[in-house]
């Protein structure tokens, strides 16, 4: 029996949470994603979720809680936004490290200074080379649906790596949209408990984390890259058999929307996909061939997938939410690596937009689209929706 | 090249820091006078390893663990503790 009801984003998100079931929860408030813990710690009050429910001091305690807890083979989540997510940053590192299977959702929100709450990506982006895994999901529904997938994959124990699921703060965690819920019986099904073969108890002490000298350091971190690149393989697998059991969901690690023939790929990541889409149909009534690439998960990054998606078009258009200064846009940089490789490079352009929260709509992609395929643009990386600026001293 | 056992999370049986020795990074290593030591135990309350105890009424410093901070003569009131430089190989 299928539950469908119309939620707000944070509320599907607690939802599938209680339905996975972890033994503790650590949490810490910060906007936009405190309803989602507020809902959790409803469940648990009502006894709708039987876990520990740790109120931690700062987003570094309630990540350092879960790194312990997860050390005992507990199932652990938590979620987090922004700078919470920058001051989890050393831990995790410990936590990828220490190859704990930790879940967490990400709120996405743009990072200080200046203070802003609104939405975009440049806080989990920047967590890249932590090495967790790092969804981003297009809409409420697949928020919810990608923490079981999230979590199967990080407790595979071809992986063991955490995972971030990321979801664009308000757009997503504050919207309503139907969804289709979990029920805890069919979650059962897709997702098995989380036995660990090897975990801390008093009886049988463990040493975690203890100290790699340079004649051995180099190997953990080769054998953490290669648990990614299996990662991709089990994120590839756990999509298809997500989608058999609940008949919903994308089937691909790089699902390409739009005519297969289409001569412009767009890539972007998040919620700003469905906005994409909705453009590259409407040209596609114009009579221009534009396909579009979903990054469902940045890490590991899908290079292969992205060569094959990107064979034979002319141009590469990135859009995406997040920029490094003195560089480019973090996704523009890994796509155009992806594609050095590639027989025919494509003419590659990235632009930065939707920063701090500034509304993408169609129209403002439609131009950068058009100009990009009218040869108006620069090959490069640019600010999509930038307004003229003369900087001043005060 | 030799193979390496990596484990998962670096996850290793507990006591691994014995077999540690961090006594060998040290540059000073602390030398008691036992004649002027009054044995007030400062030292040995006060080494942060730790690294020194009393046997048979005399301070004993355990040189595998001892890093040569220098704290123990810090604290040492009757200058019993000196830090001599430790020539090694």
């Amino acid at each position: 029996m299928i539950m469908r009801k119309v939620v707000e984003g944070s509320i599907a998100v607690a939802h599938a949470v209680r339905t996975i079931k972890p033994d503790v929860i650590a949490a810490y408030p910060i906007t936009p994603q405190t309803h989602i813990v507020e809902k959790i710690s409803e469940y648990i009050a009502n006894g709708e979720l039987n876990a520990e429910y740790v109120r931690a001091d700062s987003e570094f305690s309630a990540i350092s809680i879960l790194v312990g807890a997860s050390a005992t083979g507990a199932r652990t989540f938590t979620s987090t936004s922004s700078q919470g997510l920058a001051l989890m940053h050393e831990v995790l590192f410990n936590a990828a490290g220490m190859r704990l299977p930790i879940v967490i959702s990400v709120a996405n929100r743009a990072l200080s200074a200046p203070l802003n709450i609104w939405n975009d990506q440049q806080d989990s982006i920047s967590q890249r080379d932590s090495g967790w895994i790092q969804f981003y999901a297009e809409d409420i529904q697949e928020a919810h649906d990608l923490l079981a997938i999230a979590y199967r994959v990080s407790e595979d124990i071809e992986v063991r790596l955490p995972s971030m699921v990321c979801m664009d703060g308000f757009i997503l965690t504050h919207a309503y949209e139907p969804v289709e819920l979990f029920e805890e019986s069919e979650i059962r099904d897709f997702l098995p408990d989380y036995n660990p073969e090897v975990y801390l108890t008093t009886e049988n002490p463990l040493t975690f984390g203890a100290l790699a000298t340079p004649e051995y350091y180099t190997e953990f971190r080769y054998v953490q890259t290669r648990a990614m690149e299996r990662a991709e393989k089990k994120i590839a697998e756990s999509l298809k058999e997500f989608n058999e059991h609940f008949q919903r969901g994308e089937t691909d690690l790089l699902p390409v929307h739009g005519p297969e023939d289409g001569d412009v790929l767009v890539v972007s990541s998040g919620s700003l996909v469905s906005t994409v889409k909705e453009v590259a149909e409407k040209l596609g009534n114009d009579g221009f061939g534009v396909k579009v690439g979903k990054m469902l998960c940045f890490r590991p990054f899908p290079a292969d997938a992205m060569r094959k998606i990107a064979d034979g078009v002319d141009k590469v258009i990135v859009f995406e939410k997040d920029v490094s200064p003195g560089s480019e846009g973090a996704i523009f940089s890994e796509v155009k690596g992806a594609l050095y490789h590639s027989e025919n490079r494509p003419e590659a352009y990235g632009f930065a937009v939707g920063l701090g929260g500034r509304d993408v709509p169609e129209r403002v992609l439609e131009k950068l689209i058009m100009e990009c395929i009218r040869g108006e643009r620069k090959e490069g990386f640019h600010f999509g929706d930038v307004r003229p600026v003369r900087e001043a001293i005060l | 090249m030799d193979e390496v056992v990596i484990t998962l999370g670096g996850v290793v049986k507990p006591g691994t820091a014995r077999k540690n020795k961090t006594g060998s990074w040290k540059v000073f290593k602390p030398v008691v006078d036992h004649e002027k030591c009054i044995l007030c135990m400062r030292c040995v309350n006060y080494c942060p390893e730790p690294c020194i105890s009393v046997v048979d009424e005399k301070i004993e410093m355990d040189y595998d663990y001892c890093k040569g901070c220098g704290i123990c003569g810090d604290v040492c009131p009757v200058d019993a503790i000196e830090m001599v430089y430790e020539t090694k190989g």
